[in-house]
């Protein structure tokens, strides 16, 4: 019998993997429907009940009353979890693929004991209003984390409230608007600066606060320009929201000044780092004197991304901005913790409740099992594996790494297929899902695309030399067939639970159908 | 070389020190620090941070969080009477099978390819809430129900073009904060009174609020106090005659027995999805979702990603993909509309579980429960002297408001009271309804016996005595 062992490893280097997606030709669960099937039972209701309050149906008022039953499925329990174990396997998970390819993302490793621990009944079934006396484990972890971000960024007080970075960046937006009206500014000063390589939530979510957005593009070197900054400042600014290390890689150089120029201008300053990995126990936000930060529990701290929520987005400030976080602060006396909603500036709620506490339970976790040499750890060899990744892509036919040349760079690198798409017309897309073929992930990169034909790469440190080197052998194959056999990559992928998508109907509003409904109405043609 | 660590992390493969100077030496660099060299000396930490000393071993770690833990009271091991946002049903075995599946659980922002199974998901949650509100346009769920309602208040405005919203004085204070903040950079919003014997959304109030200027009354059916709005069609047409839309927030586990918004004149029907198969969480368990008609009108204001159905090069083969991802702002930033990241993509997955394993009769037969078993504990607690219950003369689906005047003792004293029993007992309204007196919101739901109803009726008559 063949030695397939053998072949895995030819020359030290890792083979390609003969990866298929698991592809179950899944229909949609109403398609697998069967009247009369039922799931679950639900707890009966006792006699003593239903004979003293008779018919309830006949209380409920008549236009209120529901006439005709919803038109769900009818399947048996285990239809149902044989139906979502399929689309699982169609899923492509952190746990199962080599995750470097969503960039700006820090796709680490989610232990799984927080997970299971964030699963005990003294999490999962408590009430949010519950007495606070008997839910003090709960705020002891909250109030505990929160010191601990303080210590990592520098600032005064966290709140765990908002619900991923897109809400957090909001919620500070909305503090520097708070900040202004209660000094009496706050028409005027109605500009936030951002820059084009900082997440594009700094720009949406400020502007949906209700600030005009001005966006500084980066200089030759690809680092934010201090000129253009100064050019922009004036007393309509509010504030400066910006992500460093930018979505290049880059770490800003000139950060302090950047804070000075805004601070002169009256505006305050707000990190996003939301991705912090690559500078944990390396420098804090605080140090360069921004008034505002955030973090996502879900990138940087390890708690799971579930398929793109639910999450944190930790939010910490000055003690100057204290006032205004949301409400309710969490305090201790001493002996016991307390959920503080005496704040009247506060910009009030941001989330309901406390906000998504089980990921605060697994972060806490997280940073429990390391400690302040395990995070920086953590930093040293996220960036590591980043300038390994960057020095051995750089070899790979048609790919560059545009700006500072010849530097290292953070956590990731915003690539460029530009030559490789000049050269055989293959664009990044298809490489991402020609890479996919063979068992990985792989994202392009936020829009727009000031860097040409872009794919963003951020390898943090869950991943291994090994891990590294096959990811990078795959690109280079991809390359390899780009320029051999392009229509080979153009028509990828070829290995996937499906075959390619025509996106049309998606934009086309007769064609499009996000319910199945809407798809049996104007595609099927059924009445 | 950098020196030798001591410890290997466990979740760090090259915390190996062979490794790391293998690959130090590969990219040519004397040590870590060469990466850092852009940020500046007086930028960086001169020493470790001062954090807790770390728990090594996965034991130690279990250990001091079930520590921590432990201080927690349940909802198990107490009887649970509390809603007000978050609301305590029964979570089928399934659902947290399928949540806990690594693939769904570690997956983030993959290709409709290589994350095909969570697009079907996910459009299938949105195709069975479809179902449920009878509405053909359903978001991929955003935060929690604050959210949601003040996404769809913002997309009335940019519908109608008006800047004015009409909200039911009957909301949480929560909710009513969160729009405050959310929607106050663009628009004014305005209080409706209630009718103080049936809680029922007060018509006159609003014939004299609404005018050219309103871009949409919005109103929540159950309201936050529990009863049943009776009114939904006239309050929906007083609005459409001024040229406003109609908001309605809704209970997604009451819709097997109540009547779809869309029935009685909703334009955009928001709510959570908390109850469909989500713990409690201290919180943690929620979810938004948003639903409109299929018109190019109402899809293009989303903030929230789409997902549609699309063919593939193979005949009878389903793929997926974002509908109309131009208008998000990962596509257009300041230009898109509002925002639009992580939210809560797995407690949608969640719900769809739900939604399946329940089918047509499971939502009949729990909405139908529900109603039983609060009318009965409504029943009880108006036979104990001095209790008044409901303060509303309305019908109501789990959540009531309680009134305790006639007993001389205050909302807290009864809890506390009732605390001794392990009885949580309902959310104190003092401070946000202060003109319902000494009031509690009680919820029941179909985890409550006839014995647990017994428990509370007998702990609050020895508490109100």
């Amino acid at each position: 019998m063949e030695d397939i062992t053998m072949k895995r490893y030819a020359d030290g280097k890792p083979k390609l993997r003969r990866f298929h997606q698991a592809k179950w030709d899944e229909p949609i669960i109403f398609e697998l429907s069967n009247e009369g099937e039922r799931g679950i039972l639900i707890p009966e209701v006792e006699c003593e009940i239903t004979n003293e309050v008779g018919d309830v149906m006949l209380t409920i008022p008549e236009g209120m009353r529901r006439k005709q039953p919803p038109e769900l499925p009818e399947l048996s329990q285990p239809q149902v979890l044989r139906h979502y174990m399929r689309l699982s396997q169609g899923t492509l998970g952190m746990d199962l693929n080599i995750d470097v390819g969503q960039g700006t993302c820090t796709m680490k490793y989610s232990p799984k004991i927080n997970e299971q621990l964030a699963r005990m009944a003294q999490m999962m079934e408590i009430h949010p209003l519950q007495d606070e006396e008997t839910v003090q484990g709960i705020l002891e972890v909250m109030y505990k984390f929160e010191q601990i971000l303080n210590e990592i960024s520098g600032m005064n007080q966290f709140s765990l409230q908002p619900g991923a970075g897109s809400q957090a960046i909001y919620a500070n937006a909305s503090i520097i608007r708070a900040h202004h009206e209660a000094r009496g500014e706050a028409d005027r000063r109605n500009e936030i600066i951002t820059t084009i390589f900082s997440h594009p939530s700094n720009a949406a979510c400020a502007k949906t606060a209700g600030f005009e957005i001005i966006t500084l593009y980066p200089d030759e070197n690809g680092y934010p320009d201090l000129e253009a900054l100064k050019a922009a400042v004036s007393d309509h600014t509010a504030g400066l929201m910006i992500t460093n290390p930018e979505d290049t890689g880059i770490f800003n150089p000139n950060i302090e000044e950047f804070v000075k120029v805004v601070h002169e201008a009256g505006g305050l300053c707000s990190y996003d780092q939301a991705n912090a990995n690559g500078i944990l126990g390396i420098t804090k936000a605080r140090e360069a004197d921004f008034d505002l930060c955030h973090f996502n529990l879900h990138k940087t701290f390890s708690a799971p991304h579930g398929c793109g929520g639910p999450a944190v987005g930790a939010i910490g400030v000055t003690k100057e901005l204290t006032k205004f976080l949301p409400v309710p602060l969490i305090e201790f006396d001493g002996s016991k913790y307390h959920l503080n909603y005496d704040k009247p500036e506060s910009i009030g709620k941001v989330r309901s409740f406390y906000g998504v506490t089980p990921a605060v339970l697994k972060a806490y976790a997280w940073v429990m099992s390391l400690g302040a040499e395990g995070l920086k750890e953590v930093a040293e060899v996220a960036v590591l594996n980043n300038n390994y990744l960057l020095k051995k892509l750089l070899e790979i036919g048609g790919l560059s790494a545009p700006y500072a040349k010849g530097k290292r760079r953070i956590e990731q690198v915003r690539y460029s297929w530009e030559k490789l798409t000049r050269d055989t017309g293959v664009r990044s897309e298809e490489i991402g899902l020609r890479a996919a073929d063979f068992g990985v992930h792989y994202w392009t990169s936020h829009h727009p695309w000031i860097v040409p034909e872009p794919c963003t790469l951020e390898p943090t440190e869950s991943y291994s030399k090994n891990d590294l080197d096959e990811y990078i052998e795959i690109l280079r194959h991809v390359s390899n067939e780009a320029y051999t056999n392009p229509d080979l990559v153009k028509t990828a992928p070829h290995n996937s639970t499906i075959h390619k998508i025509d996106t049309a109907p998606l934009d086309d509003p007769s064609q499009w159908a996000m319910t199945w409904r809407a798809y049996r109405r104007k595609i099927r043609k059924e009445t | 070389m950098i020196k030798k660590k001591q410890i290997v992390y466990p979740y760090i493969p090259n915390s190996v020190s062979t490794v790391k100077n293998q690959m130090l030496k590969e990219v040519g660099a004397k040590g870590v620090e060469d990466f850092f060299e852009d940020i500046p000396k007086k930028l960086r930490l001169k020493k470790n941070m001062n954090l807790p000393k770390p728990l090594l071993s996965e034991y130690s770690l279990r250990k001091h969080i079930e520590g921590i833990l432990s201080k927690n009271k349940t909802c198990q091991e107490h009887l649970n009477f509390l809603g007000a946002g978050c609301w305590q049903h029964y979570v089928p075995a399934v659902c947290d099978e399928v949540n806990q599946r690594s693939e769904f659980l570690t997956a983030y922002a993959g290709e409709p390819y290589d994350d095909h199974g969570r697009f079907q998901a996910l459009f299938e949650y949105a195709s069975m809430m479809g179902e449920l509100l009878n509405m053909d346009v359903v978001n991929v769920p955003t935060y929690d129900w604050l959210q949601a309602a003040a996404t769809s208040i913002r997309m009335a405005s940019r519908i109608t073009g008006r800047r004015e919203v009409l909200v039911s004085r009957t909301i949480s204070a929560d909710k009513l904060s969160k729009i405050w903040d959310y929607c106050k950079p663009e628009m004014e919003i305005k209080l409706l009174d209630y009718d103080c014997e049936s809680g029922q959304q007060d018509l006159d109030s609003l014939e004299v609020e609404i005018s050219s200027k309103t871009a949409a009354v919005y109103f929540e059916n159950p309201s936050y106090l529990g009863f049943v709005e009776a009114h939904g069609d006239e309050v929906s047409k007083i609005a459409h005659d001024h040229g406003a839309m109609c908001i309605v927030g809704v209970d997604p586990i009451s819709l097997g027995i109540l009547t779809p918004p869309i029935e009685y004149g909703a334009d955009i029907v928001c709510g959570d999805l908390q109850p469909l198969g989500m713990h409690m969480q201290f919180g943690g368990g929620h979810a938004g979702f948003i639903a409109t008609r299929d018109e190019e009108k109402y899809v293009m204001e989303y903030p929230s990603r789409l997902f549609g159905v699309a063919p593939t090069s193979v005949e009878g083969e389903y793929g997926f993909g974002d509908v109309a991802y131009e208008r998000t702002s990962f596509a257009l930033r300041e230009e898109g509309k509002e925002f639009v990241g992580t939210a809560t993509a797995l407690w949608g997955i969640t719900a769809g579980v739900y939604l399946a394993l329940m089918g047509p009769q499971g939502m009949r037969e729990i909405g139908e429960g529900i109603m039983q078993r609060s009318r009965y504990v409504m029943l009880q607690l108006s036979k104990i002297k001095g209790v008044k219950c409901p303060v509303f003369q309305s019908t109501h689906f789990k959540e009531f408001v309680v009134n305790f005047d006639g007993t001389g003792k205050t909302v807290p004293e009864i809890n506390e009271a009732l605390l001794k029993h392990k009885i949580f007992g309902g959310k104190d309204l003092t401070k946000e309804f202060p003109e319902l007196g000494n009031s509690a919101l009680y919820c029941v739901t179909e985890v409550h016996t006839k014995d647990d109803v017994d428990k509370l009726i007998n702990a609050l008559k020895e508490g109100v005595e």
